[in-house]
């Protein structure tokens, strides 16, 4: 590991969370103003985490706070081994493995709203899993490799030989930023129902943690999404704040659907299309 | 006024508990939230888990069959914590105060810090209500305030 590796994963851990913060706050902002209302201000992710951070600690037993920080060191770690341009696959593998340890959080008490919340996420999983998979294969045809670092030798962007895998990884995109139509564990927009789903137990700093995984999480997802224009990083950076965008107004102009849509969505559409892009990549060879 | 303070008072995130109100109070509070009033623009986020929430909005006469809930939503929020009651009913009991199954106020059972009046109580009175238990997460007037 080179002084250059280690520079680029610390500023990664603490810009990752600044960048993060500011997109879910231009999201709010921008949500705001879809709807005809003022919004918060875009800075309003980190007073919510600074606010979550200083209440007092409450927890319904052990495991439930150490699968916090599981799903929060998971998710850095696939983050940074992105940002270091390294295996696809070992990315998606420890991206489920965070999403893995907010499940057994969830599953760790007996709140019924927790494990609903919990059950509805594996079901997220099980949704989104396979076409994350058939995007790194549909990668590997094209790079020959499932490293991050060939995709950016590429001489042509990926979008224009993989447009189809493309749309399949915006659907991913929309699970994964618990947005309409596929809010339904944690109904992270809709702050009532199944009373917050896997977050029910969750309080205060644990809260908080929680918040801060999700702008690790987030500016992962949008991470993948740019390679699909990894020519340039600003190619790359503006490929994935346009894909960012549209999932904004999905969200608003969407209904949120139950989870069996969700699964017949995902697993007709998503990996229909994932699938048709891969037999054309095979025929036009 | 240090980032913590700031941050608290930024992001409030209200639990709204119907103590038996006749529903005109709750649908103040819910006009609250749309667009004409949009508190969100504060950072106020209604939440329905008092896990998350920092300021109980109670509506409705505290009664005996309530309270047990009532207290035990107040005990489920993590410090520190505000409680507010809106309207007449959660103030004193309002027209319920003699019935046989009224306790009176939301008072008798946990401590308030803002009472909001009004039948119902209109949202512009709610708004400011809700920043006046703001001000009780500031040190200045903190602790001494709240009693």
């Amino acid at each position: 590991m080179t002084t250059n590796d280690l520079l680029t994963v610390i500023a990664t851990i603490v810009l990752g969370p600044l960048v993060g913060g500011l997109l879910f706050g231009i999201d709010r902002k921008l949500t705001a103003r879809l709807q005809g209302r003022y919004g918060p201000p875009i800075v309003q992710p980190f007073y919510d985490f600074i606010k979550l951070w200083s209440k007092s600690r409450i927890v319904a037993n052990q495991s439930q706070m150490m699968y916090v920080y599981g799903y929060l060191l998971f998710t850095i770690t696939a983050l940074c081994l992105l940002a270091l341009r390294q295996d696809l696959l070992i990315i998606i593998f420890v991206l489920a493995f965070g999403g893995v340890s907010l499940i057994m959080g969830a599953f760790s008490v007996k709140s019924p709203y927790s494990n609903i919340g919990a059950q509805r996420e594996i079901l997220q999983m099980v949704a989104y899993e396979p076409v994350l998979m058939l995007a790194a294969v549909a990668i590997y045809l094209q790079t020959g490799s499932f490293m991050v670092s060939d995709i950016f030798k590429l001489q042509q962007p990926l979008l224009f030989s993989l447009p189809l895998v493309f749309v399949a990884l915006l659907i991913i995109l929309t699970i994964k930023m618990r947005k309409s139509p596929f809010d339904i564990s944690a109904s992270a927009h809709a702050h009532q129902e199944i009373v917050r789903g896997v977050y029910t137990e969750y309080s205060g700093p644990y809260l908080a943690l929680i918040e801060l995984t999700h702008w690790y999480e987030l500016l992962l997802v949008l991470g993948i999404i740019g390679l699909f224009w990894a020519t340039s990083v600003w190619a790359a950076a503006a490929l994935a704040i346009a894909a960012f965008l549209l999932e904004i107004v999905v969200d608003n102009i969407e209904a949120r659907m139950t989870w069996p849509w969700m699964i017949k969505f995902v697993w007709t559409t998503g990996i229909g299309l994932s699938v048709v892009n891969i037999a054309a990549l095979y025929l036009i060879r | 006024m240090g980032l913590v303070d700031t941050a608290r008072i930024k992001s409030p995130w209200i639990l709204h508990y119907d103590c038996g109100s006749c529903n005109g109070c709750d649908i103040e509070i819910l006009a609250c939230l749309t667009p004409l009033y949009d508190v969100e623009r504060f950072g106020i986020v209604n939440v329905g888990n008092p896990k998350h929430a920092d300021v109980l909005v109670v509506t409705g006469p505290a009664n005996r069959r309530n309270q047990r809930v009532l207290r035990n939503l107040y005990e489920q929020m993590p410090e520190p914590k505000a409680v507010i009651a809106v309207g007449t009913c959660a103030c004193t009991g309002g027209v319920f105060h003699n019935c046989y199954n009224v306790l009176g106020g939301v008072d008798k059972v946990i401590p308030v810090n803002v009472y909001v009046p009004g039948c119902a109580a209109k949202p512009e009175a709610i708004i400011d209500g809700v920043v006046k238990a703001l001000a009780l997460f500031a040190p200045s007037n903190g602790k001494e305030a709240a009693k």
